[in-house]
């Protein structure tokens, strides 16, 4: 047919498409001032502080806005030699009035992040400016210390430059732009944040197969069992999930700790001898065992979700057409929880991966994550760009595991409940 | 091929969940090979339990049921090679109808020519041929039952158990799938043990039917027995309409009872009713009992007509009779026209060879 078809008309000779909007136009604001307060509380709380945390990673105005005239100088350094006497006097000029204004220590740290050796160059030459005198400040500077006559540390200086930096983030994989602007790995010993990623990963990977392999039983108990004992069961499961995270990561270390009870408890049936009782906190083992108690709560939900809905005449006809209790269970059972194991996998995956308070209580330096990284930026040394571009690299990955996922099993293949 | 008249044996079979209640009292039931066995009964009455002790997920409490001879209680289910269809299908959602049927042949190991004939065959048995791809989920209810059904055959079974196969499907689709699944046990010669509360259904169907109540066989035989000589009030009750009168047994004398019921008497024939004096529930066929009798009836009552319904076919009657006010009557519309209006008063007969005295209600 073609296009030009005639239009539908209502009874009253309005178009259909028009009419129907009209009808539909006050439910649909209505619909939508339903939805507006959460709205609003999600661009309040969650887009707006991502948003600000991702400018605050990649922001880099502070050392820009000390030194305006000596970037203004740059412009026309070319950055193989030496720069210009210029340059040395707005330098000069911009780093009197940080002295003068006591706030050049701040310069300093950030060019010290930048390369190493500043701090100190720049505390002499904040002693020695005052008796500069004028004109030919390139050779006053140089003379206060050697390393000012270094191209090097220039360049650094230059590096600083632009109003954005994406050093931020080489620096949470361990790497670094250096002089000649390629991007390298920082040397062997340095590298801790590679590292912590990974074992992020491993601890998140591991601590979702554990709650899998300990949640599908209790959930196909709960699908299963009469009403009155499933009741108890899933009360059973729900209890520690009611109790305050802090008090169940405590009751943990009150159990897991060398002089615990645990411990106790093997030395007395002999397991182990007294003087050589096992360490299971403050490592790996203890933020593995907490952090799956409390985040199987989320694989048991889904799997019980779904599982709740698979009927029983299902395994029976399996069994009833020949298949031993395990075919049945493989065959017709277990891919009809499929749904179930991508939901809770992929919810106690994220969860874990981004976990805090347990492997920071339990986990010592063998079992923190990269959370407790971030944590570190934030409170100790203060350098919150840092954090919120990990933060974000966080948030990238969980979305990228999402993507794959997706890719994997697909999203309508997964059933929260 | 000698037929084995015990092919399915149940041997004083009890049956209790809870330790306090018995749901099946003294099951004793022959099964011949071939057979096409219902069990009816209400909800509760433990026809379903008898079902599940004998596919093996239930276990009898006491007795034992014997499959060609051999006791099958210590058998699992998947060595039992009993096909089931279930209430509702329990086709494998996540597979296709080919993988569903394919399903019991795999297990038993057997070859993928041998496999892709016997599902050809039962689908075309069921007439689904071509729906080898389809997922369960994209038929409609009548399809997922035949797929049942054919899963459930394809294995080639010495016994089908089918639990209100039809239960979810519409009045029309119900009736076409009975003669489809009763064609299909006539070509094939399966045993088929049915369950259903239909009564219907059950007549259509079986050669013979057990109508269960209270965890008890009531009575044993084929349709037209137990629709024409129910053995008790209950079985009479249950099976088709009925028109019941409570009383008293005066006289029972060269095969004839005279029974008092109210300020009247009938004469009946005394089913379980030996002497004088004892209760009892007659029942009457409605269309046992004619307006207006040509022939000579040895029962001849007059009675009020107190509602008139008209039915298509027939139309039915409801008459206060010796002070039952449910009694009714069928008359063929096609008949002459008899004087039916309401509030008229009519006479009716039935012969007292069709007027059964059972065991009091």
């Amino acid at each position: 047919m073609s296009s030009e078809t005639q239009k539908i008309l209502t009874t009253d000779g309005i178009p259909l498409e028009e009419s129907l909007k009209k009808a539909e136009k006050k439910n649909k604001i209505k619909a939508f001032l339903l939805v507006a307060p959460l709205l609003l509380y999600l661009l309040i709380t969650y887009i707006f502080p991502i948003g600000d945390m991702f400018l605050r990673s990649i922001d880099d105005k502070m050392v820009t806005k000390m030194l305006p005239k000596t970037f203004k100088a740059m412009e026309q350094w070319d950055g193989k030699d030496l720069p210009s006497e210029e340059v040395f006097e707005a330098f000069y000029l911009d780093y009197r009035i940080l002295v003068k204004e006591k706030t050049f220590g701040k310069l300093a740290t950030q060019l010290n992040y930048e390369k190493n050796g500043f701090k100190s160059i720049l505390k002499k030459l904040a002693r020695k400016q005052k008796k500069f005198e004028e004109g030919n400040y390139k050779e006053q500077i140089m003379k206060v210390h050697k390393r000012w006559a270094n191209v090097e540390y220039w360049r650094a200086i230059k590096r600083r430059a632009p109003n954005y930096t994406y050093a931020k983030y080489l620096k949470g994989v361990d790497m670094y732009e250096d002089e000649n602007g390629k991007i390298v790995q920082v040397e062997e010993s340095r590298r801790v944040h590679k590292k912590l990623w990974f074992r992020t990963l491993e601890i998140a990977f591991f601590v979702t197969v554990f709650c899998f392999l300990m949640a599908y039983p209790i959930a196909h108990l709960l699908a299963t069992l009469p009403m009155k004992y499933s009741n108890l069961l899933m009360i059973c499961v729900l209890l520690p999930f009611w109790t305050s995270l802090l008090v169940r990561t405590a009751s943990w270390m009150i159990l897991l700790q060398q002089q615990g009870i645990v411990n106790d408890f093997f030395v007395w049936i002999g397991l182990v001898a007294d003087e050589s009782r096992p360490e299971m906190m403050y490592n790996k083992t203890g933020t593995y065992v907490a952090m799956t108690q409390i985040l199987l709560p989320f694989m048991v939900l889904p799997l019980y979700s779904v599982m709740k809905t698979i009927s029983p005449s299902l395994m029976r006809a399996g069994k009833s057409l020949g298949g031993t209790p395990f075919v049945a269970f493989w065959k017709v059972y277990f891919p009809l929880t499929i749904p179930g194991i991508g939901a809770g996998c992929l919810l106690v995956f994220i969860l874990a991966i981004g976990y805090y308070i347990t492997p920071a209580l339990v986990g010592g330096a063998s079992g923190t994550l990269i959370s407790n990284q971030i944590a570190y930026h934030m409170k100790s040394t203060l350098d919150w760009s840092f954090a919120s571009a990990m933060g974000l690299m966080l948030l990238l990955g969980v979305l990228a595991i999402y993507w794959v996922y997706n890719k994997l099993v697909g999203i309508d293949n997964i059933k929260l409940g | 091929m000698s037929k084995n008249n015990a092919f399915v044996k149940f041997e004083k079979v009890d049956k209790s969940y809870d330790g306090k209640l018995l749901v099946v009292k003294d099951l004793n039931l022959d099964i011949a090979e071939g057979e096409f066995i219902t069990m009816l009964g209400p909800s509760g009455s433990g026809k379903t339990t008898c079902l599940m002790m004998l596919a093996g997920f239930e276990t009898p409490t006491n007795g034992e049921i014997f499959l060609d001879s051999n006791p099958i209680s210590n058998i699992p289910p998947h060595k039992r090679g009993i096909g089931m269809v279930f209430q509702n299908y329990a086709l494998f959602p996540h597979m296709t109808v080919y993988e569903n049927l394919a399903f019991p042949l795999k297990v038993r190991k057997i070859s993928k020519d041998d496999i892709d004939k016997k599902v050809d065959k039962a689908l075309s048995m069921v007439s689904l041929s071509g729906f080898e791809n389809r997922m369960p989920g994209q038929l409609s209810g009548g399809q997922q039952q035949r797929v049942a059904v054919a899963r459930a055959l394809v294995f080639d079974p010495a016994v089908v158990l089918m639990d209100e196969p039809l239960g979810a499907l519409d009045k029309n689709l119900r009736e076409s799938m009975q003669y489809e699944i009763k064609h299909i046990h006539e070509s094939i010669g399966v045993t088929v043990v049915y369950v259903t509360h239909d009564q219907g259904e059950a007549l259509t169907m079986s050669n013979r039917i057990a109508v269960f109540n209270d965890g008890k066989v009531q009575q044993l035989s084929s349709p037209d027995k137990l629709y024409e000589e129910p053995q008790n009030s209950f079985v009479a009750e249950f099976i088709g309409e009925n028109n019941r009168f409570d009383g008293e047994v005066l006289d029972v004398s060269n095969g004839v009872c005279k029974v008092k019921i109210g300020q009247g008497e009938i004469l009946a024939n005394p089913i379980s009713v030996k002497s004088k004096g004892e209760k009892t529930t007659v029942s009457i066929r409605p269309e046992r009992a004619l307006i207006n009798p040509k022939d000579k009836m040895d029962n001849n009552q007059k009675g009020k007509i107190e509602e008139v319904i008209y039915h298509g076919d027939h139309t039915r009657v409801r008459i206060n009779l010796l002070g039952n006010s449910d009694f009714i009557l069928k008359v063929p519309n096609s008949s002459q026209n008899l004087d039916i209006k309401l509030g008229n008063e009519i006479s009716i007969g039935w012969n007292s060879q069709d007027a059964r005295a059972l065991d009091p209600k």
